[in-house]
């Protein structure tokens, strides 16, 4: 199988390059991961990210033939030949596939990513029924891979001032927890022209999504609460 | 190499939930501390975790701390120290309370409390039947909680150092802890972080198997680091292989497929388990289970056109219940086994999934080793919580669900411990002249090896000598064998050789120095496993085929130096409750 493959070194290389690996693939090579560990064992300079290997740490997180995906749950016989491999687009490259995630993570901190309740806890679990409790589903889920705010345009033109698909997923997370009590200090944190109002429901996001979660869906319930706070 | 000195009250080495446990502790009590991390903190492999956190919460149905506490010792195969038992299980449901009020998004009953499932081991009034003690969000509960312990600590501005590998411990004169010597990833710049306190919550390495649930990252680099400083690790043959992994990928499958009604069948589509464990059938404790699903293969009676696995039947839960408690099993299924739980079963193997040994530690979470007589001795300054200790709660084998309860008890009290420590000891003591000369040896050997043989070919062959000296059955000759050989593939990870000589990211030297960790877990294991003498818990010997609490109730101590074997006594004294004595173990 067929590989092109992003390359930048700053220490040795001038510039990025793409280069071309060739591999015999195993029966056992499932995933673009395992091809990508075997290339490594030819090529040990090769450097990405990867831990969890089965979509939950949201590590290998890379840009697969034009698309953001996690290299480890997508399936080699779907990929189309050459595999090109970049890095997340819109992120500063460290080295070749390993990019800087600093801005994304500044963006997913910004929205408070914590439960604020100022009330004493009681002695055993606060209550919350199941269907408060369904309210989280679709959003608690995200593992922070980055594909979404990556795929993202608005994310790309004003990655410090709009938070991006992943950063507004988790501010809804906490807006949709019942057991949350500060929904007005969160919805004046984000009522900015920037913050979310540069989501224009492209829906990129939702698309390359690999837990198949919608922030758009969740971008758009914000909105609702900030129109429904003014009337 | 002029590695800088950076003075912190605490640092602690790993941050999966034990690790951000501690952290909490030590960060709203106000001291400096250094978290670090070899990946960005949700990505740690407490993420993975499934099924469960086990606390008698009695939100089901009747339940309580006793029941647990004895569930625990006899799924540990008597090996576990009762007193930490003890206090795991009486501490589990404050920290499952703790985990709710920082936001943990956990499943939920009608009446508004916390759902919990049944889980393998688990019964309630000793034994009887199973007992619905997991607590869980649906099968993500890891995900959950790794992300709200992340998300509490965003809030305390606790200090994280992310993408920096510890490389050696340093201690001093007496034996003291006084901080690690680590990599920043990035830059390729090394600092020795001293501290007067040290934590460890490093995980397990599950890596020294080719079949493993485990991450990538699960190197037991804490584990290398101490053996190195001459810590003895403790218990190492006792490895968990989960019944249930993806044939083939290795994938974990939670037991709560099994908890939620799922059940295995063999070949002919017998339940076979009810002929191992007549009470608990696919609820008993892992080891029995995956020795079942190892005997079930090895008599020919496996599923698929090898008959090398077992399928994993839940269709009959219904679409609905799987899409409510299973959701993530489903995602799984259909990606790395290629069917659809809905309709068809999974195939499943017995695969390598928890190391119940480690660096040996009381309840405190304080490191102990033999000193002037004496079997455990505190080692200042030096802290390990969660799967990288061995306190020991889990002994010959753990119960599913009690390594996120283990993470939350004693990761909470480690900081709690190390804050004591820090209030009475002020000052950082001074350091050793040759503080970094291990870090700096073992760095200059492999910037200067231009040839040798390639961490991946010396790593593959460790995995395959684990893999077939040190598996679920285990043979004294092939023990003896396996020695020998991974004590050779010791030596060839001396010599390898990295192309790759940049500064810069430089993933070809993380995997070397990885290798040096999980070199010594391995032949800590094998040592330790050809030196033991019976059968316990995930411990099966052919030729000793019983348990032995004559000769073999205690715990293995292995010292890196000489391959060296002590042993030390188990605690059987609880804190407050009866001693449960050691009896015949059936399910």
């Amino acid at each position: 199988m067929r590989f092109r493959i992003f390359r930048y070194d700053p220490d040795v290389d001038e510039k990025p390059y793409m280069k071309d690996y060739e591999l015999a693939l195993e029966p056992t090579d499932r995933m673009l991961l395992d091809a990508l560990i075997r290339i490594k064992a030819q090529d040990d300079s090769l450097a990405l990210r990867r831990s969890c290997r089965e979509g939950v740490c949201g590590s290998d997180a890379m840009n697969i033939n034009g698309r953001n995906g996690l290299a480890c749950v997508t399936r080699l016989s779907d990929l189309k030949e050459p595999v090109e491999l970049r890095p997340l687009p819109g992120l500063p490259v460290i080295r070749d596939l390993i990019v800087d995630m600093t801005q994304f993570f500044k963006q997913y901190h910004s929205v408070k990513p914590y439960l604020d309740n100022s009330e004493a806890p009681p002695e055993k679990e606060r209550l919350q029924t199941p269907a408060q409790r369904a309210e989280l589903d679709g959003l608690y889920e995200c593992i922070l891979c980055a594909c979404c705010s990556t795929s993202c345009p608005s994310f790309w033109w004003n990655p410090d001032k709009f938070v991006g698909p992943a950063g507004l997923l988790q501010a809804y997370r906490f807006l949709a927890d019942s057991r949350d009590q500060t929904t007005s200090e969160r919805l004046d944190n984000l009522e900015d022209p920037y913050r979310l109002f540069r989501c224009h429901s492209i829906m990129n996001c939702v698309d390359v999504c690999p837990k198949g979660l919608n922030p758009t869906l969740a971008i758009g319930r914000i909105k609702e609460l900030m129109v429904r706070r003014t009337v | 190499m002029n590695f800088s000195v950076r003075k912190f009250d605490a640092v602690i080495v790993g941050a999966g939930g034990a690790g951000m446990r501690a952290s909490l502790q030590l960060a709203e009590a106000g001291f400096k501390v250094a978290v670090l991390s070899k990946v960005f903190p949700t990505r740690s492999h407490t993420v993975a975790a499934q099924g469960g956190i086990g606390a008698a919460l009695g939100n089901m149905g009747e339940d309580n701390w006793l029941w647990h506490m004895y569930d625990t010792i006899k799924g540990s195969d008597y090996l576990g120290d009762q007193d930490a038992i003890e206090f795991l299980c009486r501490k589990a449901p404050e920290g499952v309370y703790e985990l709710e009020h920082y936001g943990m998004p956990f499943d939920r009953n009608e009446d508004g409390t916390v759902y919990q499932r049944p889980f393998g081991g688990h019964s309630q009034n000793f034994g009887e039947r199973p007992v619905q003690r997991s607590c869980c969000a649906a099968d993500r509960t890891g995900h959950a909680m790794l992300h709200t312990l992340y998300q509490r600590n965003v809030r305390a501005h606790t200090h994280f150092l992310v993408e920096w590998m510890a490389l050696d411990l340093v201690r001093g004169p007496g034996g003291e802890v006084l901080g690690v010597t680590a990599l920043e990833m990035e830059t390729g710049e090394v600092s020795l972080f001293q501290a007067r306190a040290t934590l460890f919550a490093t995980g397990g390495a599950g890596r020294i198997y080719a079949a493993s649930t485990n991450a990538y990252i699960n190197t037991g680099d804490g584990l290398g680091m101490a053996a190195r400083a001459g810590i003895p690790l403790e218990d190492m043959e006792f490895w968990q292989f989960h019944p249930t992994g993806v044939a083939g990928a290795g994938v974990l499958i939670t037991e709560g497929v099994r908890g939620e009604g799922g059940y295995l069948l063999n070949e002919r589509g017998e339940r076979f388990m009810e002929r191992y464990a007549p009470t608990m059938k696919d609820l008993a404790s892992r080891d029995v289970v995956s020795r079942a699903m190892a005997t079930e293969i090895k008599e020919g009676r496996g599923a698929g056109k090898d008959k090398d696995y077992i399928l994993l039947k839940l269709d009959h839960l219904g679409e609905d219940v799987i899409e409510k408690r299973l959701p993530g099993i489903r995602e799984i299924a259909r990606k790395f086994a290629n069917v659809d739980p809905v309709k068809e079963p999974i195939p499943v193997v017995p695969t390598c999934h928890y190391q119940m040994g480690g660096i040996p530690t009381n309840y405190h979470g304080e490191v102990v080793a033999p000193r002037d007589g004496k079997p455990e001795v505190v080692v200042e300054g030096f802290y390990a919580a969660g799967e990288c200790a061995c306190a020991s709660v889990h002994g010959a084998n753990r119960l599913g669900t009690n390594s996120l309860t283990d993470l939350l008890v004693f990761g909470k009290a480690s900081g709690e411990r190390m804050v004591q420590y820090l209030r009475a000891n002020l000052g950082h003591r001074e350091l050793p002249g040759d503080a970094s000369e291990l870090t700096r040896s073992r760095l200059a050997r492999l910037e200067s090896q231009t040839s040798g043989e390639s961490v991946y070919e010396v790593g593959g062959e460790m995995r395959r000598v684990m893999q077939a000296h040190a598996g679920v059955f285990r043979f004294p000759d092939m023990l003896v064998e396996g020695v020998r050989r991974i004590r050779e593939v010791s030596e060839r990870a001396k010599h390898t050789g990295i192309k790759d000589k940049s500064k810069t990211f430089n993933t070809a030297r993380i995997e070397a120095l990885e290798l040096d960790n999980l070199i010594e877990v391995a032949r800590s294991t094998m040592v330790s496993a050809e030196a033991r003498k019976e059968t316990r818990g995930a411990h099966d010997r052919a030729d000793f085929h019983q348990r032995d609490d004559v000769n073999w109730l205690k715990h293995s101590l292995w010292y890196q130096d000489g391959d060296r074997m002590e042993y030390k006594p188990v605690h059987l004294k609880p804190l407050t409750a009866a001693s449960f004595e050691p009896k015949v173990r059936t399910y």
